[in-house]
């Protein structure tokens, strides 16, 4: 991933398909991870927060990767898919009392099984139509939790769940709550990563590059598709559980249309069809908000304007450039920060040779 | 029987009423989506931005509404032909998920732009109509809502006649059967796509000013483009008169089951049960009333 690979002379297909495709990579990743083990002793709180952010980001948007980049089934309905894994864990939590290692994996069963459910027009309908559908499934589970006291917990539908522990240890501050998160953002990666080279994802991908190519091979689309969109939605349910655990509460606001279109950017920003890409596109979306205050602060400073007289300006310009950025990708780039990321990568494999 | 209240009468009348306000929103979608192939999801911010201008025109700089709203429906066109010829035409051919999120890129770059120009604050657009209703057999119809359906009906005669006689939409209309025998017989395709782009503009403009009148103008005024997806799904997305009908059902089932189902569940209906009807409608005829049937064996 991050080393410099030459001399790839895969002779098997095994060779050809391994997570590890030289023993290099086995040690960078390793160092990656010694790196992501050793942050919260150089970070503060604050970017401790941050990172947080970025990890529960990531989760969600790799699993939107499986079903919209891997899949080729558009959703808009990813916001609600973590509302229910969201809401599911903190009744589980709040009014049966388990602990957040039954949450978790209970938010994201949920939220397959209702996943699926929504996934069902997908065998009659494709393209532009699911992405209508999707967004029905977003409106029609909003409302549920809203207007169901039993889900929603009544007046402004949050629940509040008590502090997560595990062995006695309370996930109390940003930087155990990173130990919480990290492990669950870890697996996820490899888990999608060796989704993608199985057999499985390798159905996946058929039927997104041609579906009816797909049944003719023995692709059974219908089972596959709903696969697809279990496998999603669990992503999604176990990253909305997290958020409860994380913050303590679960609310919907957090998950409206506005967070499946960022979710839906990150993976577009970020690469559609790649695990690594839903990483970076999380990094970016998350950071963008952040760095533009920082930015847009610092010239309105020079000027003499206070913040208080900017916070409106910001907030629309951050639509602005949110928006524009997702146009430009688009149009520039479509396949994401991933296909930059390989050029780089392209061009320091050869280098000083680069011709 | 609930046929014979007036109550059920007053809800089902308004709600065709302000179906018909649906109606014209979905007619600009729906021809985006017949020439171009485009699912507009800026739909509703192209409305919010009409009524915007209208509002800023109106409220902010005192124009006289003759001056404020042909200003503002040129405008519309012109942002229309823009929108198309900048944004989306370098995109043909491209997946249909990235030219659904170039148009969710446009709606959020429009609300951004919206409220940066114009202030977030909720801004009034003053048409010259009475505000006392008209009282028939206990039912309430208020005359903005009346003039907003005839200004609507209007605008969808002139276009059905534009359709049907002009050379030009006919020539549109080839260009939605069959792009390639279209050029074949040497109709420019490309000012075809530019125009059903703007005249989706108009359309947006006129909403905006009803809608606008109605709700007031800020950038919630965009949620207006959410409903056009029920009413365009049950009529067939490339079908006009199916737009027309699918507004009109729309508008009336969100206000009866608004009136009746609201008192036991606390509000909220209206958001939600035209998108019931959509997901019963994808799920048993995909392809809406009038829609283009595709078939698809192998």
């Amino acid at each position: 991933m991050i080393n410099r690979e030459c001399g790839v002379y895969q002779t098997t297909y095994q060779g050809d398909m391994a997570l590890y495709p030289l023993p290099l990579a086995k040690a960078s990743y390793g160092l990656l991870l010694l790196i992501l083990l050793a942050l919260p002793l150089v970070a503060d709180s604050h970017s401790m927060a941050i990172v947080n952010l970025i990890g529960l980001a990531a989760i969600g948007a790799i699993g939107l990767n499986i079903l919209t980049g891997y899949t080729g089934q558009i959703s808009l309905g990813h916001g609600a898919f973590m509302m229910v894994g969201s809401y599911t864990a903190a009744i589980l939590s709040a009014r049966y009392e388990m602990p957040f290692w039954v949450g978790l994996p209970a938010g994201g069963a949920v939220a397959a099984a209702v996943g699926a459910f929504f996934g069902i027009p997908s065998l009659r309908i494709k393209g532009l139509y699911l992405a209508i559908a999707t967004l029905a499934a977003q409106f029609i589970i909003e409302w549920c939790i809203n207007h169901i006291p039993w889900i929603g917990g009544g007046a402004q539908s949050s629940i509040y769940v008590p502090t997560p522990t595990l062995f006695g240890w309370p996930f109390n501050t940003e930087y155990r709550r990173y130990f919480m998160i990290l492990p669950i953002c870890i697996l996820a990666y490899v888990g999608a990563q060796n989704l993608v080279r199985s057999r499985v994802g390798r159905a996946f991908i058929a039927i997104r590059d041609r579906d009816v190519a797909a049944e003719i091979i023995g692709v059974d689309i219908f089972r596959y598709k709903l696969l697809a969109f279990a496998v999603s939605s669990f992503y999604a349910g176990v990253a909305g559980a997290l958020w409860t655990y994380y913050l303590k509460i679960a609310n919907y606001e957090h998950f409206i249309l506005s967070t499946s279109i960022s979710y839906l950017a990150m993976i577009i920003i970020g690469g559609l069809g790649s695990v690594l890409g839903s990483v970076f596109g999380a990094v970016f979306i998350t950071l963008l908000p952040i760095v533009l205050v920082y930015v847009v602060e610092g010239i309105a400073r020079l000027f003499g304007f206070t913040y208080a007289s900017i916070a409106d300006f910001l907030a629309n310009l951050r639509l602005i450039i949110y928006g524009g950025l997702i146009i430009l990708f688009l149009a520039i780039e479509p396949e994401g920060l991933y296909r930059m990321w390989g050029n780089i990568k392209r061009y320091f494999r050869f280098w000083p040779f680069s011709y | 029987m609930f046929f014979m209240d007036p109550f059920f009468w007053d809800l089902f009348v308004n709600g065709l009423l302000i179906g018909s306000m649906y109606a014209l929103v979905a007619l600009g979608f729906v021809l985006i989506y017949k020439a171009t192939s485009v699912i507009n999801f800026a739909q509703g911010d192209l409305v919010m931005f009409g009524g915007y201008i209208a509002a800023a025109g109106l409220s902010l700089y005192h124009l006289p509404l003759w001056v404020a709203a042909p200003m503002m429906l040129a405008l519309m066109v012109v942002l229309g032909f823009a929108v198309e010829r900048g944004i989306l035409r370098p995109l043909i051919g491209q997946p249909a998920v990235s030219v659904v999120m170039v148009t969710i890129g446009l709606a959020l770059v429009f609300q951004g732009l919206a409220a940066m120009i114009w202030g977030a604050a909720t801004i009034n657009l003053p048409l010259p109509i009475p505000l006392k209703p008209f009282i028939i057999w206990e039912i309430y119809l208020s005359p903005i809502n009346l003039v907003a359906a005839g200004l609507c009906v209007g605008f969808l005669i002139i276009f059905v006649y534009f359709f049907r006689r002009s050379r030009m939409g006919i020539a549109m209309r080839a260009v939605a059967d069959d792009q390639q025998s279209a050029m074949s017989v040497g109709i420019n395709v490309r000012i075809v796509f530019a125009l059903s782009w703007a005249i989706a503009g108009l359309a947006s403009g006129i909403g905006g000013i009803v809608w606008g009148n109605m709700l007031g103008v800020d950038t919630h005024l965009a949620l207006v483009g959410l409903k056009v997806f029920p009413a365009v799904i049950l009529g067939g997305l490339d079908s006009v008169p199916g737009a027309v009908l699918g507004g009109l059902i729309v508008g009336g089932v969100e206000s009866v089951a608004a009136g009746y189902i609201d008192p036991y569940v606390g509000g909220g209906t209206k958001d939600f049960a035209p998108f019931i009807i959509m997901i019963l409608a994808l799920m048993f005829r995909p392809y809406g009333f009038f829609g283009r049937e595709i078939i698809e064996r192998v």
